[in-house]
């Protein structure tokens, strides 16, 4: 490793790597390449992989069949995974970093018993509070609001923000303090914009689970109006007989976004998981 | 704005009164350091309450009060929209899971499908990711871009994986896995039902969730292996030690710790399994016995047979595993992270 390779070794590594790659990604062509292909082309042995009659057909097949008040519209769908996803985002930003701030910076009695409170809240994982949270809110089923709010206050978020909080220096704040900054302009106007890599970091991971969030859906969702993207493929894939080349076309606009933004910030966001596992 | 402030909560003179009852001495200092700080009167308490309201009434609303709502309900005999008042039940909901004849079966298939998921799943992952991680921790120009495919897979969502493996593993003779089988077996292979059969199906479970999320474990160990020294290696190459010798005695002590927490964490994952069960089952034709998990019978016992009670005992069970696994997980951790 710390020796520089010699050219055979370096082109094996390439060989390896190249062929498990290749193999690990199967799926994710096989996904990309059925979207463009005719419906009995799909499942077709081998052949599935060849990319022949290639076209867009699929998608606007998609946008077609989802085009009515009991199905449900595809933009319908998209409109509410993409609310869901911002309202979630920047509110959790919002409020999970002001808390770790207040939480981590200002001095008041009190607050290292709410911070133990906010460390074990972070033990409970969403699924052991499903069942009642469906039970307390069932008159709220099929609404819009009770599918983003259990989510924005996150305590793992808050963790998150507390543990990058610590590391800045105090005395950039204590500087802006004696000039006579309160609290809240100190954090607005000096911590923000220091602390752009927790944001970006918490942002995505947020949004990422966000996106794929299917358990909360399938309790509190019959009506699709009110139906995000990844509940709708487990609806859409149940259709008999079904039309593979569609439900892929499907698959391939519910992953987008987030390969979109996977593409763009993966630095941020490799870094935000890799960074938070291994600090523990 | 500060019409609503809880400040009787917090009543500010409290930390000065308390020492000066003792001794007279450090309040004074204490005061004395306090007149030094900016601002006449420090507010910090209420602005701190005020900043992290927002997130702690969140929390106790969506966390902390279900969570204890799912102990309470699971004493008692709750279904939705019934005109019969919840009758209390004492430990009947627990002694059904575990007991009954009629009742425990599918609960404790789901517990045995869990345990099975996990103990499959956690070394294979681990051990896999580990493999990965060591592969691509090396000088390359096209690094980047490989680690990034091994990764791809994690933002997928995992309804969406479900659907793609239900593809690759369709019962036909046309579906990807046994066509491919059939390739390299000349001819000999045909149709095989991967996911309807209890025999392959949580095989199948095991292989798609691992595809999805080895990735995650992958950049979290390959982190851990960028903060071994390179230096250890160096002289390791100088003691003329071997590739197998140098993982053995450099790599592996260097990254226990973060081995340790990964291993918990997939653990811990493993026991939240759900979508992709749901997923397959519902509209793959999985094999629902050989493959429901503990949230899937969860969800299916508060949703399709509206019994709240019994489906808050097993949130109840369930948080208790994950708990047990996530403070083993912290003991483990904790030494390991701290040389």
């Amino acid at each position: 490793m710390g020796t520089t390779p010699t050219p055979l070794r370096r082109f094996m590594d390439y060989a390896v790597l190249s062929v498990l790659a290749f193999v690990f990604v199967l799926p994710v062509i096989y996904l990309f390449l059925g979207s463009l292909k005719p419906s009995d082309e799909v499942l077709d042995g081998l052949s599935g992989f060849l990319p022949t009659h290639l076209s867009f057909d699929n998608y606007s097949a998609v946008l077609d069949s989802l085009d009515s008040d009991s199905t449900g519209y595809f933009w319908g769908f998209m409109g509410v995974s993409l609310l869901l996803a911002f309202v979630v985002v920047t509110g959790g930003l919002f409020v999970n970093s002001m808390a770790a701030y207040g939480l981590s910076r200002l001095k008041w009695r009190g607050r290292n018993a709410v911070f133990t409170l906010i460390l074990l809240l972070m033990l409970v994982p969403f699924e052991s509070v499903a069942v009642p949270l469906f039970y307390m809110f069932n008159d709220q089923r099929n609404t819009l609001p009770i599918l983003a709010l259990p989510f924005i206050a996150n305590a793992f978020s808050v963790y998150q923000f507390h543990t990058f909080f610590r590391s800045i220096p105090p005395s950039i704040e204590e500087a802006a303090r004696i000039d006579g900054a309160g609290p809240w302009r100190t954090f607005f106007a000096i911590v923000v914009p220091m602390s752009k890599p927790a944001f970006a970091s918490v942002a995505i991971l947020t949004f990422l689970i966000q996106w794929g969030s299917f358990l909360w859906p399938v309790l509190m969702v019959s009506d699709p109006s009110v139906r995000p993207l990844p509940l709708e493929i487990s609806v859409f894939q149940g259709q008999e007989p079904p039309d593979w080349g569609q439900i892929l076309a499907f698959g391939v606009l519910l992953v987008l976004p987030v390969l979109v933004v996977f593409a763009f910030f993966q630095r941020w966001f490799v870094q935000g998981v890799a960074s938070s596992a291994v600090k523990g | 704005m500060t019409s609503v402030e809880p400040a009787p909560a917090v009543p500010p003179p409290g930390p000065e009164q308390a020492p000066s009852v003792t001794s007279v001495k450090p309040a004074r200092s204490k005061r004395s350091m306090r007149s030094t700080r900016p601002g006449p009167k420090n507010r910090d308490w209420l602005h701190g309450l005020l900043m992290s309201a927002p997130a702690v009434v969140g929390l106790i609303v969506f966390v902390g009060v279900p969570f204890g709502y799912a102990v309470v309900l699971s004493f008692y005999n709750v279904r939705l929209g019934s005109p019969l008042e919840p009758t209390f039940f004492g430990l009947e909901q627990y002694r059904r899971l575990f007991t009954d004849p009629d009742l425990s079966g599918p609960f404790l298939r789901a517990l045995l499908n869990n345990l099975t998921f996990a103990v499959v799943v956690v070394p294979v992952q681990t051990a896999l990711a580990l493999g990965l991680a060591i592969l691509l921790n090396r000088k390359l120009k096209a690094i980047g871009l490989f680690r990034s495919l091994f990764f791809m897979p994690v933002v997928f969502p995992m309804a969406l994986v479900a659907v793609i493996w239900r593809l690759i593993l369709a019962r036909s003779d046309q579906g990807m896995l046994n066509s491919a089988l059939d390739a390299v077996s000349f001819g000999n292979w045909g149709a095989f039902d991967w996911l309807g059969d209890g025999a392959t199906a949580m095989a199948s479970l095991i292989v798609l969730s691992i595809w999805q999320g080895v990735g995650f474990q992958m950049v979290i160990l390959l982190a851990g292996l960028q903060q071994i020294p390179g230096e250890l290696y160096e002289a390791a190459a100088l003691d003329r030690a071997s590739r197998w010798q140098q993982f053995r005695h450099v790599t592996l002590p260097g990254i226990h710790g973060t081995l340790v927490f990964v291993a918990m964490l997939t653990s811990v994952l493993s026991f939240r399994v759900f979508d992709q069960v749901y997923v397959l089952v519902r509209g793959g034709g999985m094999d629902e016995d050989a493959t429901r998990t503990v949230m899937y019978q969860a969800v299916t016992t508060a949703f399709d047979q509206n019994n709240i009670g019994q489906a808050s005992a097993i949130t109840v069970v369930f948080f208790l595993i994950v708990v047990v696994l996530t403070l083993i997980q912290r003991r483990v951790v904790r030494p390991g992270n701290e040389d």
